[in-house]
């Protein structure tokens, strides 16, 4: 009867062991532990910071929970001590509301130091000029204005290597997450707001981001790419959208924001302020103080 | 005419998808089937008297459970569905919109429908029993709690086949689940089945609130009471600061969406960030509402199957308490990407790490309670072996999460998905089964059946690591939570598969709870002693199952463990105490208020869901008379004389002795 149980422990224990093999072997899809650049590299060593801070509590604790489990089972001809009515110990308890008080209170420390210094609208310290690119998360795609090319692109951004990436983000649909895991952790995209998030691409290669939040039915389309070349690669593929690609005026904006998912397009040049006024568009003395049914009426008139 | 009645029907009703055809049909067929047994049996009124009017604790009790069985089945059935639907890239099983509506109602039904009345299911079984009374302290308002939740539970439920079910999540932030973006029936359905049972949910913390705190047995002090209530008292605090959050925050919505208000309008002045907020200052607190009263269940088996005392009673109760508070004091690390800035951020991160250090504490407790004990493994113990390590390492995952800038990385990704399952699974499932496999014998005088009990649990176990482990990989993968599909470039699928084999197995494992209790039935062997653990505590000094009144004469209470210390004593030759004189045992009737006030409020949500006024009103009407007739009802209450205590007292215990 006992023979079968311990097997059935080591059973589950091994069965972990396997899991966390298979996981280890396929680390290079982890592509958080694998950062491109410098904010999703702070974050990662943040995390395995914390991680191993954590472990010196839990890995002996789930020791001490196998070894306790084991040697006070009841059986025959057992002969650990058995104390029925041992309920306190003012020294044990202390110990244990202070170890993890320690560990948290070093866990805090570093927290904080690291929330000041990732905050998102924080610039990056670099000699080269930042670049802005200004996010608008719609129905479902994502459209991306380069307000100092003059260009604009949907679902898909290229950004030059080692030169920070502004990034200026806001929603023209339900909220969504601007998210591309490689360079560093998301941040909300919202009607009304523009959101700050400042990036950057350590090496050239091929990223992808994604829209990390709920917002509907094709939001499991909202993938991207993310391109990072050399700053003349960047200039030429600039060139190329400028001279090849059709204008985003504003009707075609209005076709844009119907809810549909989208292939990946360019765009040479889009009507100025577009981004402003997305932001601004629910501010209520834009609309004269008219709520949403008031202009849908109006709309609808017209 | 008849064109009419067609389109009406076709938007009524929810059509085009065969998985819906057939619940429509299983659904009629059930009913059909409940009805005709009743009536041929002629069992109605044993239904009405016996259950449906009952303001016994227990049998309420028992209601709860068998309602939130009935829920983990359904909320069940959606995670195999989005499983199956993710095992493989590129599925077409489910459509986009489906998806979105069973991972909706997924999440609510197993928050609100089934961890909820499971939680109040064992309330209602355990307290009293526990603290020697022999009712909760507000009987009638206990039962119209139930028939609360129990209308909500069915009209939220409703919406799978009238309406179309809500699909914005389990928390419906707007501006998705505004009426700009979502104009479908479906959240005002979320909105109404959440505010009916969310009022049962606010009386039921003040009913127990007030049971505890009042109705105690002679000599019970509140640090000689059982773990059990001391988790549940903690718990109905935070109930009666929370819910009134999550009461408010729909109400306003709802006006958003039905009168054109703009508390949470992108335009108008509204802002969405607010609600965001005030449904996490319900929905954190929400979360450790569930988790504590598993806690205290665990407090309560540990110390029973290592026979030995709780150690660090003091610790764990101030440990609660101090939880109890703190959850109230964290909501924002649900957003730390809503760019609140450094200073919110650092200050919710720090609250939520604080937490960490009470939950710490309590693991070691339990711990060290095992330490020196003779620990057996009968199936109550074996949850909450498999409870502790695997709260241990979703609570480090917890900690993980709690790191401000490292939750950028993690936020929205599967590996958040699988840490709040591992400690909701992990903690209060796996707590909530202990706790039912714990007290069923004395809930209905047999125990269930140990071998399948232990299929059960491996099952479920060894499905949930294969299940959660593979999805904290994806979250470092970059998966996303509540995407219907991925691309095959992405290398999810294997996990994906070994997840979706896991979640497989968690189904099997339910089948065999489900066929324990079959098998149980059918090859019952009666329990006759009424304490077939060993138990510590009052509930295993009474016949099972209790008597209507519990207990024939109030016991009085010197010591933590009373039951324990009672046997002890007759161990060493003291003689029992001397029985007491019985009295007359002052109890409460029945009522069909409740059920009937339940009712109209089921019109009332029904009305305002589809904007019928004309059954909204009456229906409201109804509310009010029946609050009314029950306030000029002064026969409330009757007294069980003595000849009747002594003939059920001989009976119960003749069979006993």
């Amino acid at each position: 009867m006992k023979l079968p149980k311990a097997r059935r422990w080591f059973a589950s224990l091994s069965m972990l062991l396997i899991l966390l093999l298979t996981a280890t072997g396929c680390t290079e899809k982890m592509i958080i532990l694998n950062p491109k650049g410098p904010i999703a590299e702070q974050q990662r060593d943040l995390m395995l910071t914390s991680l191993l801070l954590t472990c010196i509590v839990i890995v002996p604790v789930l020791i001490l929970f196998a070894i306790i489990v084991w040697r006070y089972r009841d059986r025959k001809g057992r002969t650990s001590k058995y104390t029925p009515n041992w309920e306190h110990s003012t020294k044990l308890e202390v110990i244990w509301w202070g170890i993890p008080i320690i560990i948290i209170t070093i866990l805090a420390v570093i927290t904080v130091k690291y929330t000041y210094a990732l905050e998102p609208s924080k610039p990056l310290a670099s000699e080269e000029k930042p670049l802005t690119i200004q996010v608008t998360s719609l129905d479902w795609k994502w459209l991306f204005q380069y307000p100092e090319q003059g260009i604009a692109t949907i679902n898909y951004i290229q950004i030059p290597e080692d030169v920070p990436i502004r990034f200026e983000i806001t929603a023209d649909s339900p909220m969504n997450s601007f998210w591309i895991p490689q360079l560093g952790g998301q941040m909300y995209a919202m009607s009304g707001m523009a959101m700050t998030l400042h990036l950057q691409a350590d090496e050239q290669g091929d990223f992808w981001g994604s829209g990390a939040n709920f917002t509907g039915k094709d939001f499991a389309k909202m993938y991207f790419d993310v391109k990072s070349t050399s700053k003349e690669a960047f200039n030429t593929w600039v060139s190329e959208v400028k001279a090849s690609s059709p204008a985003l005026t504003l009707d075609g904006y209005k076709k844009l924001v119907e809810p549909a998912a989208s292939d990946v397009r360019t765009f040479s040049a889009f009507p100025e302020g577009l981004f402003e006024m997305t932001v601004t568009k629910y501010a209520s003395s834009h609309n004269h103080g008219l709520s949403w049914k008031d202009i849908q009426k109006i709309d609808k008139q017209e | 005419m008849w064109e009419r009645v067609k389109t009406f029907a076709s938007e009524f009703f929810v059509t085009g998808d065969p998985l819906i055809y057939g619940a429509d049909v299983s659904i009629v067929i059930t009913i059909l089937g409940i009805v005709i047994g009743l009536t041929y049996f002629n069992k109605w009124g044993w239904l009405w008297r016996e259950w449906l009017t009952t303001v016994d604790h227990k049998k309420i009790g028992i209601m709860y459970i068998l309602a939130a069985f009935i829920m983990l089945f359904r909320g069940g059935v959606d995670a195999l569905l989005m499983r199956a639907q993710l095992a493989a890239p590129e599925m077409n099983l489910l459509p986009p919109d489906h998806y979105n509506q069973i991972f909706t109602t997924h999440g609510v039904i197993m928050i609100l429908f089934m961890a909820m009345p499971f939680m109040f299911g064992l309330f209602n079984v355990m307290v009293p029993l526990q603290i020697g009374a022999r009712d909760v302290a507000y009987p009638f308002l206990n039962a119209l709690s139930f028939w609360l939740f129990f209308s909500g539970a069915m009209l939220f439920n409703l919406s799978f086949v009238i309406g179309g079910s809500p699909d914005a999540g389990w928390l419906a932030y707007p501006p998705y689940s505004g009426i700009m973006h979502n104009p479908g029936v479906g959240q005002d359905f979320y909105i109404w089945g959440i505010q009916i049972s969310g009022i049962g949910s606010l009386m039921t913390g003040i009913n127990f609130i007030v049971t505890i705190l009042k109705m105690r047995a002679p000599g019970m002090k509140l640090m000689k009471m059982p773990m059990f209530p001391w988790s549940v008292l903690s718990s109905c605090i935070a109930i009666i600061f929370s819910f009134p959050i999550l009461t408010a925050t729909l109400a306003l919505l709802f006006l958003d969406r039905y009168a054109g208000a703009h508390f949470f309008t992108l335009d108008g002045g509204g802002n969405p960030m607010m609600y965001i907020n005030l449904i996490w200052m319900w929905g954190h607190p929400e979360v450790y509402i569930i988790v504590l009263p598993a806690f205290g269940i665990f407090s309560e088996i540990v110390s029973t199957f290592a026979k030995k005392k709780l150690f660090g009673y003091k610790s764990m109760v101030y440990a609660m308490m101090i939880i109890s508070i703190l959850s109230f004091l964290v909501w924002a690390h649900h957003f730390f990407t809503m760019g609140s800035g450094a200073d919110v951020n650092a200050f919710f991160a720090l609250t939520t790490m604080l937490i960490a250090i009470p939950t710490g504490v309590k693991v070691f407790n339990w711990l060290f309670t095992m330490f020196r004990g003779k620990i057996t493994f009968e199936t109550p113990m074996l949850w909450t072996m498999g409870f502790i390590p695997c709260f241990i390492v979703g609570g480090l995952t917890g900690v993980l999460l709690s790191v401000a800038p490292a939750d950028f990385q993690f936020h929205n990704s599967y590996f958040l998905v699988a840490h709040f399952h591992q400690v909701i699974i992990g903690g209060v499932v796996f707590g909530y089964f202990a706790g039912l496999y714990y007290w069923w014998p004395k809930l209905f005088g047999f125990k269930l059946n140990e071998r399948i009990g232990k299929w059960a649990f491996w099952f479920w176990n060894i499905g949930f690591y294969l299940c959660f482990m593979p999805q904290y990989a994806l979250g470092l993968m970059g998966m996303t939570r509540r995407v219907v599909t991925y691309g095959w470039d992405k290398g999810w699928w294997e996990m994906n598969l070994v997840s979706t084999i896991g979640a497989g197995l968690m189904g099997i494992a339910f089948l065999f709870q489900v066929w324990q209790i079959v098998y149980s039935v059918k090859h019952l062997r009666k329990d006759e002693t009424g304490d077939p653990w060993n138990g510590r505590t009052l509930e295993w000094s009474i016949p099972s199952p209790a008597p209507v009144y519990n207990f024939a004469t109030l016991p009085h209470v010197t010591s933590q463990d009373e039951w324990w210390e009672e046997k002890q004593r007759r161990l060493q030759g003291h003689p029992a105490p001397a029985p007491v004189k019985i009295e007359p045992i002052h109890m409460p009737k029945n009522s069909g208020i409740p059920i009937v006030m339940s009712m109209f409020w089921f019109f009332t949500g029904f009305g305002f869901i589809f904007d019928w006024l004309w059954l909204a009103i009456p229906g409201l009407v109804g509310v009010a008379a029946c609050m009314l007739v029950h306030s000029f009802n002064y026969d409330t209450d009757y007294y069980i004389p003595v000849e009747e205590i002594k003939r059920t007292e001989s009976a119960i215990r003749g069979v006993t002795s």
